[in-house]
């Protein structure tokens, strides 16, 4: 499995942009101590005008890599914790509704329908609004809307795994429904779900950014989006202001892509679609 | 006669990391005008390869690699790919094994007909279509007019399958080229499609390139055989000759294997009933609604029986029989609508799931699938301990159990620490069969447990079914639709159809004087039942 991963290109450009983004992030506290409130320079400085300030500082005269760096916290934070919530109310749902079918699926799949019916930004905007912006109601209004999809996959992933016959021995042994599911069914569907979550970071990191890019993210955190969002008045005349945190989104969303392209060749070989000689 | 296709030296390479680097090696054949030819061997032989590469439909990675393809003398191997599109249906056709899949299912059977014409621009949209109805007539399919605006799920298996041969037909092929075009079909249906390329042969003196792993359906068709074995040809010859005078090791021992239709003795059984079904129900409905009324098929109608304490009963019937969900009602799987099974007394339709979980050891399963019955993710020793374990037994007993029984079914203990792909099908099966051994069940319930073997393993796993009913008493309901694996094997036989117990009895009355019509039809589709006989005969058996 890893060795088909490690062959498809795209997945180790992605795994090689998603490695440097996630070292800036981690190591920004040391990169640029001073957080990236701190008015450094005078304001508008042009990428690599000075030394040592190589994509130039804002209209406050903060540096813009400061941010870029502090801001991949963030993202990435957001991103992962959001999509670990997502499937933390999806995979259990999802599993139990495919697995006991009846109404036990009837019940999920309408509750699931009913978040799948409000557009996902729509229903993040009104979260955010009403759980007043903080970085954990983002978090939770994003895992929010993304979970529907994860709770159709798995229950679509169990029911074709429950009528494996490997599931009828299991019954005949005389396990228990909950360890079948749990021992038997749920390990053999998890492929599909890391492809899909692996998806969903990108996703969640987008939405973030378009959260704090309409003035709903944490006033108190820089990000991505709340770096574009502030400098789109002087798009005319400071164009890397939106132009460096827009790249930044760009690259960590395409390279999370493109890894979740490579597990999915690597996890299903058969589905992959290399055309035929 | 004249050769119409030649086949020289053929070798198909498969891509690196393959079991072995050719598919095919050095292949050579000649297929004469009017002439049946048979390509037999198990399953990764290579036989399918060969008309594959013939048709240039060969899969991604595996390439011609080296050897010429005379038709009518021009080598269709080195043909460009549009030159192939023109040859391919008109002069060369092909039918497959499944013909659900291989027909659109969102397009009308005359419409596929039709579009074979209208894909080497001939005819007009009326001719199209008339000779669309005059090609179902000539397939045998009931009411044209009808079949011609019905979808494939409409009809049967062996309807689609003379759907699909009508579809091969309609530019007059001089070869045909046959995957194992009835494996997919029941006895009977079999049969008649086999019956019907006999006739259109003689009619249209097609010649015909059939590729089968069943020497029955040898014995029925073929004029000429090949046998492969590893990408070689390892025997050759006019099939009268092969089949009964076989000169390489390897078609002895496939004939060998072949189950005889020789009947075994008749054994003694003391009549103690270990399952007894008292007037079993079960239906299935399906669709249905406010308007409509729903489909019922009474898959198992009001069926009583009893398999006696070491005994095995055979459980024969053909798709849709019902004889899988009386298996399955048996262990409960599937939970009857009415009736009783009573396993050493205990009556498990009425049990609730609770009380059934601790009842489980009394009947096991052997399945039909020896890919989808392990769980790819668990080593074998889990499988095997998981059910005794929740039985009550400790680990260490449940793990020195298991061990000896991977002894029995002749895997040895070491297997228990490996994953199931590590196994091939036949190895997977006899695991299958520790895995219910491991449970000490009062019977076994075993549905096609061979069927998806190839002969030689099937020959092997009987064997090892044979042995272990003998060493430990086993009782066991043994479903198959192959009549002659029944034989081998079983002691009394239980015919089903539609969900209705149609005949039982001992082997030798069943086999020797069946009594109801629907078992003497089964045993005449038999294939190759005549050179079977003889066969035995000539083998001693």
């Amino acid at each position: 499995m890893i060795r088909r991963f490690s062959k498809h290109k795209g997945a180790m450009i992605g795994v090689l942009i998603l490695a440097i983004v996630v070292a800036l992030a981690v190591f920004a506290p040391l990169l640029y101590p001073r957080g990236p409130w701190a008015m450094v320079q005078r304001p508008f400085l042009q990428p690599m005008a000075m030394e040592g300030f190589l994509l130039g500082t804002d209209t406050l005269g903060r540096d813009v890599a400061a941010g870029l760096v502090h801001g991949a916290r963030v993202s990435l934070l957001v991103g992962l914790v959001s999509t670990l919530v997502a499937l933390l109310i999806g995979v259990p749902l999802g599993a139990l509704a495919g697995f006991y079918g009846a109404w036990v699926d009837e019940g999920a799949m309408r509750f699931t329908e009913f978040f799948q019916t409000i557009p996902n930004f729509a229903l993040a905007i009104v979260l955010v609004a009403i759980l007043e912006p903080s970085l954990t109601s983002i978090t939770l209004a994003i895992a929010i809307v993304s979970w529907p999809p994860v709770a159709r996959l798995v229950r679509a992933e169990v029911m074709a795994v429950k009528s494996r016959e490997y599931v009828d021995a299991a019954r005949l042994s005389g396990l228990s429904n909950r360890r079948i599911l749990i021992e038997q069914v749920l390990p053999n569907t998890v492929s599909p779900i890391i492809v899909l979550a692996s998806l969903m970071v990108a996703t969640a990191i987008l939405l973030e950014s378009s959260l704090s890019f309409l003035g709903l993210g944490d006033p108190n955190i820089m990000s991505w989006g709340y770096m574009i969002g502030a400098a789109r008045t002087v798009i005319r005349s400071a164009w890397w202001l939106s132009f460096f945190p827009g790249v930044a989104i760009v690259l960590t969303v395409l390279a999370l892509n493109l890894i979740g392209e490579g597990l999915n060749d690597a996890l299903n070989p058969h589905l992959s679609r290399k055309g035929h000689a | 006669m004249s050769p119409v296709l030649e086949i020289t030296d053929l070798s198909i390479a498969l891509p690196a990391g393959a079991d072995r680097p050719l598919a095919v090696s050095d292949m050579t054949l000649t297929l004469n005008a009017g002439e049946i030819l048979c390509v037999v061997g198990e399953s990764g032989s290579g036989k399918s390869m060969t008309a594959n590469a013939l048709m240039g439909l060969l899969p991604g990675g595996v390439t011609v690699g080296g050897g010429t393809a005379l038709f009518h003398g021009q080598d269709v191997l080195q043909l460009p790919e549009t030159a192939r599109q023109q040859l391919r249906g008109s002069r060369i056709a092909m039918i497959f094994q499944e013909p659900m899949t291989a027909l659109n299912p969102l397009m009308r059977i005359g419409d596929q007909i039709a579009e074979v014409f209208a894909a080497h621009n001939k005819f007009t949209p009326a001719e199209r279509r008339q000779k669309a109805l005059d090609l179902i007539q000539e397939v045998g399919l009931p009411d044209p007019k009808k079949i011609i605006r019905a979808y494939p799920f409409q009809l049967s298996g062996g309807q689609r399958q003379r759907a699909m041969i009508a579809m091969a037909l309609a530019l007059e092929p001089e070869v045909l080229i046959a995957d194992e075009p009835t494996t997919a079909l029941d006895v009977t249906t079999q049969a008649q499609i086999l019956q019907l390329i006999l006739d259109l042969r003689s009619r249209r003196g097609m010649a015909v390139m059939f590729i089968t792993h069943d020497f029955g359906v040898v014995a029925e068709i073929a004029d000429q055989v090949i046998v492969m074995r590893q990408g070689q040809v390892v025997e050759r010859g006019a099939a009268a000759v092969v089949l009964t005078h076989p000169q390489h090791d390897y078609t002895k021992r496939l004939l060998a294997a072949i189950p005889s239709g020789a009947l075994p003795d008749a054994r003694e059984i003391a009549p103690v009933p270990v399952l007894e079904l008292r007037n079993l129900n079960k239906v299935f409905r399906t669709g249905g609604g406010l308007f409509r009324t729903a489909r019922e098929v009474r898959a198992v109608d009001n069926i009583s029986l009893s398999v006696a304490r070491g005994e095995v009963l055979g459980l024969v019937g053909e798709s849709g029989s019902g004889k899988s969900t009386l298996g399955r009602s048996v262990v409960r799987l599937v939970t009857p609508d009415s009736g009783q099974v009573l396993v050493d007394g205990v009556d498990l339709a009425a049990l609730t799931e609770e009380e059934l979980r601790h009842q489980r050891d009394k009947v096991q399963m052997v399945f039909q699938d020896p890919y989808a019955s392990l769980n790819p993710r668990h080593r074998i020793l889990r499988a095997l301990i998981d059910g005794p374990i929740a039985m009550g037994k400790s680990k260490s007993d449940a793990t020195t159990r298991a061990h000896e029984l991977l002894e029995i079914v002749g895997l040895g203990a070491e297997a228990a620490s490996r994953f199931p792909h590590e196994f091939s099908g036949g190895q997977r099966q006899r695991i299958g069969i520790a895995r219910a051994l491991a449970m000490e069940p009062d019977l076994i319930v075993a549905d096609e447990a061979v069927s998806a073997l190839d002969v030689s393993i099937q020959a092997q796993v009987l064997d090892l079914l044979r042995d272990l009913r003998a060493r430990m008493g086993l009782s066991i309901l043994f479903i198959t639709h192959d009549l002659r694996v029944a034989a081998q094997l079983c002691d009394r036989i239980a015919v089903m159809q539609t969900g209705q117990l149609v005949e039982i009895g001992p082997v030798q009355q069943v086999f020797l004087t069946p009594q109801h019509p629907y078992t003497k039809q089964l045993l005449a589709a038999v294939p190759g039942a005549d050179w079977q006989q003889a066969h035995d005969l000539r083998s001693g058996t």
